[in-house]
C-alpha cells in the first residue's frame, strides 16, 4: 500500500508544478486558500491509490472473468448482446455527457435547428445522449465480432475515419466540434479498465488470437462512432 | 463547500458511473452465463475501492486542481494578463500575443494526462499483455506528450479561428500515413490511447481552457470554437504513441547493426 501511495504521488506531481510554476513565475500571485488546496492534494493522491489497488482487484479480473465465460458458453448472440448493454449502459448515464448534451442543446436552439424553449431542448439533449449511448453500444459489439474473427483493427478503423470526413462535409458546422468531442468523453474511467479486459480477457481465451494485436482496439471504436452518429443526428433534426 | 457534503455529492455521481456496469455484469451473470465467478468476494472488494477511491480523487480534484485551473485558465486569457489590447491597428489577432497560453496548455495537457487513472489502467494491462516489451511509463509519456502537442495546437486554433476539421483530417492522413509503417503489434494500442486520455482530470481542464480562450478573443463564438479541444486531444496521442513505437524500433534495429558491425570489425 506505501509503495501504491508513492507512485500516486509520483503521478500528480506534474501536475502540482505545473499549475504551482504558472501561479508564482507566470500570473506573481500567491496560492488562494491554502488549507483547500492541501486537503485537496490529499484526497486526491488516496484516491488514486484506491482507484489502482481496486482495478487490480475487482474491474480486471471481472471483466476477463466474463470473458472467459462467455468464450466457454460459446454463444455469439448472448456476447453480442452483453457488449452491446455494457456500451450503451455506461455510457446513458455518463456525468460528461449528460453535460456536453445540454450545451449542445444551447447550440442547436441558438443555430435556429430546434425551437429555443425549454422542452424541445431538453428533448433534442435526450435523443443525443441516446443516440451517443446507441452508438457505444455499437462500437462495443463491432469491436467484440472483430476479436472473434481476428480482422485486423486499422481497416476497420480507417474506414470509420473515410466516414467521418465524408459526413463531416455534409453536417453542419455548429455540430461539428460537439461531435468531434463526444468521441473523447463517453470513455469513463471506469468503462475503460473494464472494457480493456473484457477484450483481451476475449482475445486470450480463444485460440489463434494475441491479446496485443487483437485485444486492444474496443475503445478506438466507442470514440469513434459517436462522432458520426452524432453528426448524423445533427443532420435530421 | 463543506467536505462531507462535497464527498457525498461526488460519491453519488460515481455511483452513477460505477452502478450501470455492476448492473449489467450482474444480471448477466444471474440471468446467461449461472457460473459463479472465481473469488467473487476479493472482486467486489475491488470495486469498492474503486469507488472509494474515484470518489476521492474526484473531490480531491474539485476542491483543489480544477477551481485553482479554471481561475488559471481564464487569467491566463484574459487581456489584463496578454498585455492591454491584443487586437492589432489592421483589427486582426495577433496569435503571438498568446504565448503563455500554449505554454499553459501544453504544461496542463501533458500533466493532467500522466495522472489520468483510465491510462494508467490502459498501460498497467498493455505491459502485462505484451510482457514488458510496452513499458508503463513509456506508454504514458508517449501519451501526454501527444495530448500536450494536441491541446496547444488547439488553442492556435481557438486563437486563429481556422476551422476545426481541416487540423483533424490533416491529423487523420497523418495516421494513415503511420498505420502503414507502423509496427502492426501497437497499432490497436495506439488507436485505443486516443480514447483514453480524455477523461476525469484533462476533460473539466482543458474544456474550461477552451471556452475561456474562445470567449476572450474578439472575434470567437464560445459555441463554435470553444469546442473541438478534447478532439485534438484524442487525435495526437494516436500519432506519437506510433510514433513511440516506430522510434524504438528504429533504435533497436540501428543498435542490432551497430552491434553485428563492431564484430565484423573483429572478425
Amino acid at each position: 500500500m506505501l509503495s501504491l501511495i508513492r507512485s500516486s504521488i509520483r503521478d500528480l506531481l506534474p501536475i502540482v508544478l505545473v499549475i504551482a510554476f504558472f501561479q508564482f513565475a507566470v500570473l506573481r500571485q500567491p496560492f488562494p486558500n491554502v488549507d483547500d488546496l492541501l486537503v485537496g492534494v490529499v484526497l486526491v493522491v488516496l484516491g488514486l491509490t484506491f482507484f489502482t489497488r481496486g482495478l487490480e482487484q475487482g474491474l480486471f479480473p471481472i471483466g476477463e472473468a466474463i470473458a472467459h465465460a462467455f468464450a466457454r458458453k460459446g454463444s455469439l448472440m448472448w456476447l453480442l448482446i452483453f457488449a452491446f448493454a455494457l456500451g450503451f449502459g455506461t455510457t446513458i448515464a455518463e456525468p460528461a455527457l449528460i453535460a456536453i448534451a445540454d450545451e449542445a442543446a444551447k447550440v442547436a436552439a441558438q443555430a435556429g435547428a430546434i425551437e429555443s424553449n425549454e422542452a424541445s431542448m431538453r428533448n433534442y439533449a435526450r435523443g443525443l445522449r441516446v443516440t451517443v449511448a446507441f452508438s457505444v453500444g455499437v462500437a462495443i459489439v463491432v469491436g467484440v465480432f472483430r476479436i472473434l474473427k481476428g480482422w485486423p483493427l486499422h481497416y476497420l478503423i480507417i474506414g470509420g475515419y473515410i466516414g467521418v470526413v465524408v459526413i463531416t462535409m455534409f453536417a453542419s458546422p455548429e455540430i461539428i466540434g460537439i461531435a468531434y468531442d463526444s468521441g473523447g468523453v463517453t470513455t469513463s474511467t471506469v468503462t475503460v479498465p473494464m472494457v480493456t479486459a473484457l477484450g483481451v480477457g476475449l482475445a486470450t481465451s480463444i485460440r489463434g488470437r494475441n491479446p496485443l494485436v487483437d485485444g486492444f482496439g474496443l475503445i478506438a471504436f466507442a470514440s469513434l462512432t459517436p462522432m458520426i452518429f452524432v453528426m448524423i443526428y445533427g443532420m435530421l433534426i | 463547500m463543506d467536505l462531507f457534503t462535497g464527498l457525498a455529492h461526488t460519491l453519488y455521481s460515481t455511483l452513477h458511473d460505477v452502478l450501470p456496469i455492476v448492473a449489467v455484469v450482474i444480471g448477466f451473470q444471474v440471468l446467461v452465463l449461472r457460473r459463479p465467478i472465481p473469488n467473487l468476494g476479493k472482486s467486489l472488494i475491488g470495486f469498492v475501492y474503486v469507488l472509494i477511491g474515484l470518489t476521492l480523487f474526484l473531490a480531491g480534484l474539485e476542491r483543489a486542481l480544477f477551481p485553482l485551473g479554471k481561475l488559471m485558465a481564464y487569467q491566463l486569457t484574459s487581456p489584463a494578463f496578454l498585455g492591454g489590447d491584443p487586437v492589432s491597428t489592421a483589427g486582426l489577432v495577433r496569435w503571438q500575443d498568446y504565448g503563455w497560453v500554449y505554454v499553459f496548455a501544453a504544461a496542463l495537457g501533458f500533466a493532467t494526462t500522466l495522472a489520468e487513472p483510465a491510462l494508467i489502467a490502459v498501460a498497467v494491462k498493455a505491459q502485462s499483455v505484451s510482457g514488458g516489451t510496452v513499458r508503463v511509463w513509456g506508454l504514458r509519456v508517449a501519451v501526454a506528450l501527444g495530448v500536450a502537442i494536441g491541446i496547444a495546437l488547439g488553442t492556435y486554433r481557438i486563437v486563429t479561428g481556422t476551422p476545426l476539421h481541416y487540423y483533424i483530417i490533416t491529423g487523420y492522413v497523418i495516421v494513415l500515413i503511420q498505420t502503414v509503417f507502423a509496427p502492426r503489434a501497437i497499432i490497436p494500442l495506439a488507436y485505443d490511447s486516443g480514447g483514453v486520455t480524455t477523461s476525469t482530470v484533462t476533460v473539466p481542464l482543458v474544456a474550461a481552457l477552451g471556452l475561456g480562450l474562445a470567449s476572450t478573443v474578439p472575434g470567437r463564438n464560445v459555441l463554435i470554437d470553444g469546442f473541438g479541444l478534447i478532439a485534438f486531444a484524442s487525435l495526437f496521442p494516436i500519432i506519437t504513441v506510433m510514433g513511440y513505437a516506430q522510434l524504438s524500433d528504429w533504435w533497436s534495429l540501428r543498435r542490432k547493426r551497430r552491434q553485428a558491425s563492431a564484430k565484423d570489425d573483429v572478425d
